[in-house]
């Protein structure tokens, strides 16, 4: 999968290098900002009542 | 050959797969432990601050804060809690309701029990591990120590007099008397709830204070 994308990504290796890591940035961003909080509420540990 | 490369193939999807789900796991846990208390502290500021507010209001101008405690806003602090002993400067307001949205803000106050300082049971929840934790420190509370709780009228301190782990079933150490469901409350009592053991829900760690010290904030 990851070979796959890799092979996809267009340019030399420094621009796949830093399209990969803004690619991995935004990726762990939205699941940080938004899938996250998101599902932490639903998550049954940490819930005192 | 052509069977042999497509099972390799397919071996190494479901591996990258299975790494890039034990990364987002990972990812989901440090969340959890510490993403989630920014959460927490943006609320508890505004909290905190628009309590303060309401408690010294700016001399001179007319104030639009009651002097009386009024009807509770949900999601507005009902109190500003201090323990010493887990540190001078430990301060959380605490919000009125215990479901899940309340408990992100801050300490929660079990609903249809008592307010501070009245005859009764004064409940309290917050998160143990998540959330900023705010009780996470309430497992070293001995006997004695202090519970400061900052109301719109007065200050109220309570004192240590116990500590149990429950069951989360035992729902009867949010009664007005503890353990005795049925009796008629005479003091005015405090009670901590939260998870026990950390990062766990399996069991719930009660603390109970009873009031010790009453400061009305207008003579």
């Amino acid at each position: 999968m990851y070979g796959f994308l890799w092979r996809r990504l267009p340019g030399g290796i420094v621009v796949r290098l830093v399209v990969t890591l803004l690619l991995a940035g935004l990726a762990a961003g939205l699941l940080w900002y938004v899938v996250f909080p998101w599902l932490a509420p639903r998550v049954p540990i940490d819930q005192p009542w | 050959m052509e069977a042999d490369s497509a099972v390799r193939a397919a071996i190494r999807l479901v591996c990258e797969l299975g790494v890039t789900a034990g990364v987002v796991l990972l990812m989901f846990c440090a969340y959890l432990l510490w993403g989630t208390g920014s959460y927490t502290e943006e609320h508890q500021r505004v909290l905190q601050w628009q309590f303060e507010q309401e408690i010294h209001p700016n001399k001179g101008t007319r104030s639009l804060a009651r002097t009386d405690i009024g009807p509770i806003k949900l999601g507005g602090a009902v109190a500003l809690l201090r323990i010493p002993r887990l540190g001078s400067d430990y301060k959380f307001a605490v919000v009125e309701g215990v479901d899940a949205e309340a408990l992100r803000e801050g300490p929660g106050h079990y609903p249809g029990t008592a307010m501070p300082g009245e005859i009764g049971n004064f409940v309290v929840s917050g998160h143990r591990t998540t959330y900023l934790a705010p009780f996470n420190g309430i497992g070293e509370l001995r006997q004695g120590d202090t519970i400061v709780v900052d109301t719109r009228e007065a200050r109220y301190t309570y004192r240590v007099i116990g500590k149990e782990v429950v069951l989360p079933t035992r729902l009867d150490v949010i009664e007005p008397v503890p353990g005795h469901p049925a009796e008629r409350p005479t003091r005015a009592l405090i009670t901590l709830t939260t998870c026990n053991p950390k990062y766990s829900a399996a069991e719930r760690l009660i603390v109970h204070g009873v009031l010790a010290d009453r400061e009305d904030r207008r003579a």
